[in-house]
């Protein structure tokens, strides 16, 4: 039976490029992010002063503060993905853009009179950022999680969560095209709220998702 | 048991550039080696072993894009059979280790079944006796009525409900005392 199943298994081999694995992510990485550009397009529309935008600094920072997540999270998930992997030497790499933000939000907040605190911290969207990061991950997570039930994750419960945290770094960048909002402080916590919900919910939900 | 790893990884690189007699040679050479590590960590399932050598054999195939050609092959392929291991673990364990409530509840159900059972042979045996008898048994002792209730139901006295009552529980225990036959009357 055994013999059978290897006679089987050898007539339907076909070659594995290198580098197939991480192929596999960034190609669910790309099609969650359209589908999540499509949703916040048609959903909440992109920013009205979007040239005006792209001038700015603070643009470009909570763009890259959200990418950041996301290319990190995939290549931690990149190792997280094969049965001998260990991402402990990139899981460090994290704390650099979360460190940057911080430091960002705190030279803003001590050059700010005390009255601007609160309209740099919280915004006009406090309340709702996190949810519609959330939601605007939730393609790049289903398809972050369906390239890795393919793999082979020994650690369904890291792997999700980092599959999880590169959806919402995606899923933030996206949002960010949205997202009228200029205060460091304000990424720095509602952005950041918004980024992590996803990784909570593929830590909870790894192991279940991630079987093979 | 004699390929080395150096061998076992080129047989395993030619496979993933498509070299079909590599790779039946590679599975071939791993089927043995996946036998006995299952076969010494599961010495009481050894009708499992094999299922478990298939399913590993399978993961190997359908997940060997995940090898990374840089590194060493055989704990690779015994991270996957260890995954497969502990998930056979995690599916048995659902059956023998089933948690304090669970059993508790499982208890229940046979409980009930058993009062099912119970009840059914109780009205089995009062079918064998007359009606009017039946009705007095079935008020006092299924349904638990007071004596003076069920006497007002059957429309008798008090006592003559207790020495009617009594008569037809003994005619009860003197049928299925004996032999247990049910069928001496009727």
């Amino acid at each position: 039976m055994t013999d059978d199943l290897i006679d089987r298994l050898s007539g339907d081999l076909r070659p594995v490029r290198g580098g197939a694995v991480t192929a596999r992510l960034l190609i669910a990485l790309g099609v969650g992010i359209a589908v999540a550009l499509a949703g916040v397009g048609l959903g909440l529309g992109f920013r009205r002063d979007m040239g005006e935008a792209m001038g700015s600094m603070m643009f470009w920072m909570k763009l890259t503060y959200a990418l950041a997540f996301a290319v990190l999270g995939v290549w931690c998930v990149e190792r997280l993905a094969r049965p001998v992997g260990s991402a402990s030497r990139r899981l460090p790499w994290l704390a650099a853009p979360a460190a940057a933000i911080l430091v960002l939000a705190i030279v803003q907040l001590a050059r700010a009179p005390a009255a601007a605190w609160r309209p740099l911290i919280m915004g006009h969207s406090a309340m709702i950022c996190p949810w519609l990061i959330l939601a605007a991950a939730v393609p790049v997570f289903v398809a972050l999680i369906w390239a890795l039930r393919g793999l082979a994750p020994t650690r369904p419960r890291l792997a999700g969560g980092m599959a999880g945290l590169a959806a919402g770094g995606a899923g933030a960048a996206v949002y960010a095209l949205h997202c009228p909002e200029a205060g460091a402080p304000f990424v720095a916590i509602w952005y950041s709220l918004g980024l992590l919900s996803p990784y909570v919910i593929g830590i909870i939900a790894g192991p279940r998702l991630l079987r093979w | 048991m004699e390929t080395s790893e150096a061998e076992l990884r080129a047989l395993m690189v030619a496979s993933l550039a498509g070299d079909a007699g590599a790779y039946r040679a590679l599975l071939g050479d791993l089927r043995p080696r996946l036998g006995s590590y299952f076969g010494r960590r599961l010495r009481r399932e050894p009708d499992d072993v094999e299922d478990l050598v298939q399913d590993t054999l399978i993961a190997i195939h359908t997940r060997r894009e995940t090898y990374d050609r840089n590194q060493a092959l055989t704990p690779w392929v015994y991270a996957i059979a260890r995954y497969k291991l502990i998930d056979h673990y995690r599916r048995g364990g659902r059956r023998v280790f089933v948690p304090l409530d669970d059993a508790a509840s499982e208890l229940r159900v046979e409980d009930h079944g058993a009062a099912v059972d119970a009840r059914r042979d109780v009205e089995k045996a009062l079918a064998s006796l007359p009606p009017r008898a039946r009705g007095l048994l079935r008020d006092l002792k299924l349904d638990e009525r007071s004596v003076a209730e069920t006497a007002a139901r059957a429309g008798m006295s008090e006592g003559a409900v207790k020495v009617a009552s009594h008569r037809a529980l003994k005619s009860l225990m003197d049928r299925f005392a004996g032999d247990g036959g049910d069928a001496h009357d009727r």
